[in-house]
Order: structure tokens, then C-alpha cells, then sequence
């Protein structure tokens, strides 16, 4: 596999996710300010938009400004306009690998975006749109795709993004509104809600929440079921030997993670959460470092050695 | 031709309400389809079936070719913007007989340029038997120095070429121009042919079509096939300049249909006489590269510096023999427009044959007398730079001002080498849909040719490129062409003879290994005469094109800014 093939592979993986977690938040936060009488609008947008990395600066944000920023504009990096863009543009790159229906899926969403049509369609039927289509991609890649390194790749991309995004997702809930219904809304973005009322029955434990969006083995949005998927997409892109050692820097950074969180006490997880979720955060920029310098940047081999080698 | 059965040939024959309704083909212009308002043979069928849908849906289904080129992200690039490739809903025939001309004649001319590319880079045999001037080809841009010691197993330097060729106002081919550096628009051809076969499966059915198919198989096996000598299970690779190119969609699907790694300069890594890709496990070796980057930017060793797109020490490797660069470096000085019109004379030289499809008429500006007839009837004839693309600089005679005609008037004098003139062509029309009518529209013909070594094989097929706006004779995308699909009709099985080409006139200088079977025949008693110190006059026959017809239009072949 080409180093420039499995980046753009990496990032597909990555950017289709985000449009996904995008639309979700999105959903659940502008249906939050429609049906809470006494939310505070400017900070529940403001906190949103933190939480995706954006400073809004001056002015009073509301729901439109993060239909703006979030959803439609294309220039800015965290919109889901621009994640479709950017996904679309890693498979063009990669064209002659990804399978043409997950091209034709790609590149099909990307079109609608460009007609309008996330405008045009009332925003949860846009959110509903991103997310069928990024399942549908996803699902085409899984099914279509030999399972060989490149798909790997693409798994792995998917994977991190999701823990990122979680991450975010479950800090968001811990500034956002008051304790009523705080961990119900994270739930409920994180596509959780129907999984957890099956595990848990109804119940508004912050403590059941937390455990099982941050350890549940299987629900697959868990991130403890993510950190294993990504270590395991590491070890079958760089097989370890039996007895001992990992399969590189990535493979520690994620490895570590994960037995932090297996291991830690959930006291302990749950009284300093924010922190455990930007120590997430940057488990994920880390990794991903650590593929990129190890798989992106290829073999780096001196350019102008002559008989050397 | 087809299987039509009894109660489909007893239905309606063309009138108007109908999809083909009221359609007339020009005076002047040879149509395929219509000879004045009545059908060709050939085209019977799909006038019937075509009928058989009314304007609506015939609409529909055009409507459904570019919402899937869309999809499908079928495109081309014109200044950094992707749009669909037109394909419009008609297709052009070719029948059998008429194919197999052109096929003898596209890869008689294939043959020709590969001696011919292969003797200048060697000893230059043709020089000194007069039949090309020496300066033709080392005042030629394309003419690479370096180029000259790389060794090309079974001496294939063109392994893909595209010859552009055109119908006359007798319908006669004519070739308009080789293309034997990096020819595109082949992923066109293989895309059009599945989406007209679901756009329209009934006329579809009605025509034994030659496929189109194999093509991504005969390019992998003819490239394999001259990878250097020695490696058991060689690796090709698609050498591409990356996304932003106009033809990015064809490299990815040729890399993709062949299964081969599409790679980037920057993948590559030329080391010790070697060429490697980058992978996610290490440097691999690389046999085999088909390059769709220009020679400029191939090596910036060699060739221009700043170049992001190549890979240093590419050439070296080449010329060490561990590598096979296709097509091969320098070919760009056998598609030069003057050394075209000395084509038909290179045919007859190095095969000892008369040209099986003759060229447009064209006069070299080098030339005295030429020069002088073309400066005093400028404003009838196009003129065109030698090694253009894309349609720049083109003059047409009947079209331009005053001042845009003195202007011309004075590069031509200045630079008689930059530059070649032609009486304007009448291109052959072929019904096109155009809103909810049928109009006559101007096409060409761009036949693929293979060389793996051992033969010559054309794609039956080719790309009809089509000048959509209304006597527009352009028929390039970046200037609003569109395409067709162009369907080779099976002949009966042994009922088309293959087209023997007339043996090289007594006259004609021929190369010295030719000679030898000359001169044993019974009548050749003489030997060859010494070279001649000029080529044969340039100018043909007069009758065919209709040379000085006044009718403003030309024919701009380049492929979308790349060739």
C-alpha cells in the first residue's frame, strides 16, 4: 500500500466519521434549544462550539450561527459541509483503490452538498441525510472492500475520530445545562439512548451513563470498544510477535489509553472527568501522530543517495 | 447488420414528430446518419429503435447519461473545476468494413512513427536518404537529446498512441493529427460504452457491437510485456501528476481497471539505477512506469528544475535498463505537426507502402513557395502552431480580423518553423441531441492504438468527440465538445477482407533493408537513385477535402490541455 494511499484512506475514515458525530451533536443540541424553555441560548451554543474547537469571539451566537458553522460553511474546517469535501477529495485521491460504490457514495453526497441541498432540506432531515449517507459509506467500505491494509486504514481513521469525537461529546454534557438531563442529552448524541435504556432501564444515573459510554465492551460508540478496535487495527497493520512488544508508537499511545480506562476505578474516572476526556483528546492527536510519522511519511529514504542501500 | 425481426421492420420509417423528425443533414458537410433526409443502411437500425421512443423519454434518458456521469464522477478538469463529460444519447456507427480500413491505416501509421523514432534516436538513416531534413527534427522542441541510448525492449517507444482523424466532405478518413506522447480520453471511450448500454439497452441489443472492455487487459499485458528483460512478474505502475489534472480521472480509472498502483512523483524514489515506490512496508522495486506526466516534467535532472511532479533520476534508471518508461521519453518530435506532413513519405520509407490513410493536405511555412501561397491566401486557410495543444493559437483564415491576420502575417514570417497551415476541413456531422431537436454537429475520430512489440492493436471503438455549439468545428472539451459512443459493428465472421496496403510507388525513397526485395523483383531492375536533397512536394492531389470552400470551420484536436 502507498503511504499517500493509506493517508487518504486514514483521513476518509476520519472525515466521514466527523460529519456523522457532527450531524448528531448538531441534532440533539438544536432540538435541545427548541424544547428547553430556560436554556441559555448564547452559552449552550457557545459551549457547543468549544467543545468542537471554534472561539466564537464577539457577538451573540444562536441556533442559526451553528447551523452556519457547523453544518453549511464550507471553508470552515469543522462543519459537516467541509468534512463531506475533504472525504471526497482523500477519494478521489485514492480513486483507483477504494471500491467505485464507495466512491459513488462519497462522491454522491459530496454532490448533493454542493446542489444545496443541506440548506434546502430542514435541518434534521439534513442531519438524518448526513448520517444515512455516512452509515452507507461506511457500510459500502466494510462490505465492498477486501479487508486487507488499506481498509484497516480506513477503520482505524473511523475509530480515533469516534473516540475524539465522544470524548468532546461527553465534556460538552459536563458544561452544558444543569445536572437534569445533562448525561440523557449525551446519551442521546452519541446515538447511545436506545442502548443504554436497554442495558440500564430508565434511569438518570450519571454513573451508569459514564460507564457505559466510557466502558461498555460492547456497545460499538463506547470508547473503551474503540480503543480496542483501534489497537487492533494497528496490531493487523503491524503484527506484533507473541511474546512481547506492540506494533509501534501508536499502539502504546492506544494501548496505554485503554488500560487507563479499563483499569482505573470509575470513581476516580467520573470526579475529574473533563480531564480524562481532554487526556482522550490527546491520546487521539498523539496516535495519530504517530501513524502519520510511522505510515504516512513512508519509509523516509534519502533522496540523492547514489549506490548506497 | 442486426437481428431485427418481422414485426420491427415493418414499423414506422421517419417522419416528423419523431425523435429523428424533420432532421436534415447540410449541404456541404457529410453526414453519417442522413444523406439529405433519408437514413444510410448503416444507420437503419438505430433510427427504427430511437423512433420507437418518443422526444420525452428519448430526453429522459439523456437527462439519466449525465446525472450518472455525475455521480459516477465521470469528469474533466477546465482551470481547477471538475464538470461531467457530455456524452450525448446518439451513438456513432463505424461499420465493419470501413473499421477495418481505418484499423489497417491507424496501425500503419503507429509502425511508421516507431521506426521513424527509433532511427532519429539511433543512426538517423532517414536523414541521410533525404527523406526528412535533419533540422525538421532537431529544431523540434520534442527533440530530447537525452532520450537518445535508452535501450526500449522490443523497441516500443509508442505503446499507446491516439490518431486523430477526420471524415471529409466525401466521408473519406482522413488523419488529422498523431498523438504519440501521453494521448488521452481512452477512459472516456470505456465509460461511455457501459453508460449508453444502460441508456439504451434496446437499440443496444439490436447491434452486434465490438466490446471495448479489454482494453485495460491489453494495456496491462503490452506494458508487462516490455518491461526490461529478466524480471519474471514485473510491476507496472500509472505514473500520474496528481488530482488537480485534467485527466486524473482516466489515470485512476486505468490504474483501477488494471489493478496497478497509481503513483505520484513523489512516491517514487530513483536509487542506485533503480526505481522504487513508497510503501506502508518499505520501497518496492517498480519495472514497468506509464507515465501520463510530459517529458518536461519527468525528471529534473534531465529536464526543467522546478518540477514537483517527476522523480530524480528516473532517466538514469531508464537508460540502465532496470526500468521502462511508456511511451518513451522524446516521442514528442513524431507528433510535431511538421514532421506530420512528412508522414505519409516516413510510411512509404521504413514499410515500402503506399499510406493507407492519407493526410490533410498542409503546407509548410518553412517551406518558399509554400510560405508564399499561404501568406497571399491567409484569410482562407487555418494555421496552426507546430506543437500546439489545446487549440492555442490557432488561426482560422475565414474567421479572423484584419489586424488578427497581419498580426499572423508577421509571426509567420518571423518563425516559419512554429507553424503549419491547412485548407479549413469540412468535418463530418452525426445527429446530436440539442435541447428537445435533433441538429447535424461536427465529430471527429480518436482510434487508441496498443504496441506491445509483435503487434499493433487498435481498440475497435475510439472517442467521437463532438463540437456541441452549432457550426462550431472545435471539438474540444475545454471549448464545449462533448463526446459519443462509437460503436464498431461486428462484420460477418471472414466476410471482411483485410485491407492489403499498395506497395510504395516506384519512386519513393525506401529504407536501405527494403531496397534489397526491391530491386529482386523482375521489374526493378535499376537500383535506388542516391537521396534526393528535398522530401516529395507536400501538397496532394487536390480533389477530396474541397480545399478552399469558404464555409468558416476548423478542427482542434487537443484533449483537454493534455496529449
Amino acid at each position: 500500500m502507498l503511504s499517500r494511499i493509506a493517508e487518504a484512506l486514514f483521513w476518509i475514515g476520519r472525515y466521514v466519521e466527523r460529519a456523522e458525530c457532527t450531524a448528531r451533536i448538531l441534532d440533539t443540541y438544536l432540538q435541545l434549544l427548541i424544547e428547553d424553555p430556560v436554556i441559555d441560548e448564547e452559552a449552550t451554543c457557545r459551549s457547543v462550539m468549544a467543545a468542537m474547537g471554534i472561539d466564537y469571539g464577539e457577538g451573540t451566537p444562536d441556533a442559526n450561527a451553528l447551523l452556519q458553522t457547523l453544518l453549511l460553511d464550507r471553508t470552515a474546517a469543522p462543519s459537516i459541509a467541509y468534512a463531506i469535501e475533504t472525504a471526497r477529495e482523500n477519494a478521489r485521491r485514492s480513486r483507483e483503490v477504494v471500491s467505485t460504490e464507495v466512491w459513488e457514495a462519497i462522491n454522491s453526497t459530496y454532490n448533493a452538498v454542493l446542489a444545496g441541498q443541506l440548506q434546502q432540506r430542514r435541518p434534521a432531515d439534513a442531519f438524518r441525510f448526513v448520517r444515512e449517507r455516512a452509515s452507507m459509506i461506511s457500510a459500502l467500505a466494510d462490505s465492498t472492500q477486501s479487508h486487507d491494509d488499506g481498509w484497516q486504514f480506513i477503520v482505524l481513521g473511523r475509530s480515533i475520530e469516534r473516540i475524539d469525537m465522544t470524548a468532546r461529546l461527553i465534556m460538552m454534557g459536563n458544561y452544558v445545562s444543569g445536572p437534569n438531563g445533562a448525561w440523557a442529552l449525551t446519551l442521546r448524541s452519541c446515538g447511545a439512548a436506545h442502548a443504554f435504556t436497554r442495558v440500564y432501564r430508565v434511569t438518570e444515573s450519571p454513573r451508569a451513563a459514564a460507564e457505559f459510554l466510557l466502558l461498555d465492551r460492547l456497545f460499538p460508540r463506547s470508547i473503551s470498544h474503540l480503543l480496542e478496535q483501534a489497537g487492533h487495527c494497528l496490531e493487523e497493520l503491524d503484527p506484533r510477535s507473541r511474546r512481547v512488544g506492540f506494533g509501534g508508537d501508536a499502539a502504546r499511545v492506544i494501548g496505554q489509553a485503554h488500560a487507563r480506562l479499563s483499569y482505573l476505578p470509575l470513581t476516580d474516572l467520573v470526579t475529574d472527568l473533563p480531564r480524562e476526556m481532554e487526556e482522550l483528546q490527546r491520546v487521539c492527536a498523539d496516535a495519530t501522530q504517530a501513524i502519520a510519522k510511522r505510515y504516512f511519511e513512508g519509509v523516509v529514504a534519502p533522496e540523492w543517495l547514489t549506490e548506497a542501500l | 447488420m442486426t437481428g431485427v425481426t418481422q414485426s420491427q421492420s415493418q414499423t414506422q420509417g421517419g417522419t416528423s414528430g419523431q425523435v429523428f423528425g424533420g432532421y436534415r443533414s447540410g449541404t456541404d458537410t457529410f453526414d453519417e446518419m442522413y444523406d439529405g433526409t433519408s437514413c444510410r443502411p448503416d444507420y437503419m437500425g438505430i433510427q427504427r429503435q430511437m423512433q420507437r421512443l418518443s422526444v420525452q423519454e428519448v430526453q429522459a434518458r439523456a437527462d439519466y447519461l449525465g446525472h450518472s456521469y455525475l455521480d459516477q464522477g465521470v469528469t474533466f478538469d477546465i482551470g481547477g473545476q471538475e464538470r461531467p463529460f457530455p456524452i450525448d444519447i446518439v451513438p456513432r456507427l463505424i461499420e465493419a468494413q470501413t473499421w477495418s480500413h481505418v484499423e489497417a491505416g491507424v496501425a500503419q501509421r503507429v509502425r511508421a512513427l516507431e521506426a521513424f523514432l527509433a532511427d532519429i534516436y539511433d543512426e538517423g538513416q532517414v536523414f541521410r536518404d533525404g527523406v526528412i531534413p535533419r533540422r525538421v527534427v532537431t529544431s523540434s522542441p520534442h527533440f530530447l537529446r537525452v532520450a537518445k541510448g535508452i535501450n526500449y525492449p522490443h523497441g516500443v517507444r509508442v505503446h499507446v498512441s491516439g490518431i486523430d482523424l477526420v471524415r471529409d466532405g466525401n466521408g473519406d478518413f482522413r488523419v488529422l493529427e498523431d498523438n504519440v506522447r501521453i494521448p488521452s480520453g481512452v477512459s472516456y471511450v470505456i465509460s461511455n460504452r457501459r453508460a449508453m448500454s444502460t441508456a439504451l439497452p434496446e437499440v443496444f441489443a439490436h447491434h452486434r457491437i465490438r466490446p471495448v472492455s479489454q482494453y485495460p487487459a491489453k494495456l496491462l499485458a503490452s506494458l508487462r510485456a516490455c518491461a526490461p528483460s529478466g524480471v519474471a512478474d514485473p510491476t507496472v505502475v500509472v505514473l500520474t501528476p496528481g488530482a488537480f489534472n485534467a485527466a486524473y480521472f482516466e489515470h485512476a480509472l486505468l490504474a483501477r481497471l488494471m489493478g496497478t498502483r497509481l503513483v505520484e512523483g513523489r512516491d517514487l524514489v530513483a536509487q542506485g539505477g533503480r526505481v522504487l515506490v513508497r510503501t506502508t512496508n518499505g520501497l518496492r522495486p517498480v519495472d514497468v512506469i506509464y507515465r501520463r506526466v510530459d517529458d518536461d516534467f519527468l525528471d529534473p535532472v534531465h529536464f526543467r528544475r522546478d518540477s514537483m511532479l517527476g522523480v530524480p533520476g528516473l532517466l538514469n534508471a531508464a537508460r540502465a535498463g532496470n526500468v521502462t518508461i511508456a511511451n518513451g521519453v522524446g516521442n514528442g518530435v513524431a507528433d510535431d505537426k511538421l514532421t506530420y506532413t512528412y508522414v505519409p513519405d516516413l510510411i512509404r520509407y521504413y514499410l515500402g507502402q503506399e499510406p493507407i490513410l492519407p493526410n490533410v493536405d498542409t503546407w509548410r511555412m518553412e517551406d518558399a513557395e509554400h510560405r508564399a501561397e499561404v501568406l497571399d491566401r491567409l484569410d482562407e486557410l487555418v494555421v496552426k502552431p507546430v506543437d500546439g495543444a489545446g487549440g492555442k493559437g490557432i488561426i482560422i483564415g475565414p474567421r479572423a480580423t484584419k489586424t488578427q491576420l497581419d498580426e499572423m502575417r508577421k509571426r509567420l514570417i518571423a518563425d516559419p518553423r512554429g507553424w503549419i497551415a491547412q485548407p479549413v476541413i469540412q468535418l463530418s456531422t452525426v445527429p446530436t441531441l440539442i435541447g428537445d431537436t435533433m441538429a447535424p454537429r461536427h465529430v471527429d475520430l480518436r482510434p487508441f492504438a496498443i504496441n506491445d512489440g509483435e503487434k499493433v492493436w487498435v481498440l475497435p471503438g475510439g472517442l467521437t468527440r463532438v463540437a456541441l455549439p452549432e457550426g462550431e468545428l472545435i471539438v474540444n472539451s475545454s471549448q464545449g465538445g462533448g463526446s459519443k459512443d462509437t460503436w464498431v459493428l461486428a462484420g460477418d465472421r471472414g466476410a471482411v477482407p483485410e485491407p492489403s496496403p499498395a506497395p510504395a510507388a516506384e519512386d519513393a525513397v525506401v529504407h536501405p533493408s527494403l531496397r534489397a526485395g526491391r530491386s529482386a523483383e523482375p521489374d526493378t531492375t535499376q537500383s535506388q537513385p542516391p537521396p534526393t536533397e528535398s522530401a516529395q512536394p507536400q501538397r496532394q492531389s487536390q480533389s477530396g477535402s474541397g480545399g478552399t470552400q469558404s464555409q468558416s470551420q476548423t478542427v482542434q484536436t487537443s484533449f483537454g490541455g493534455e496529449r
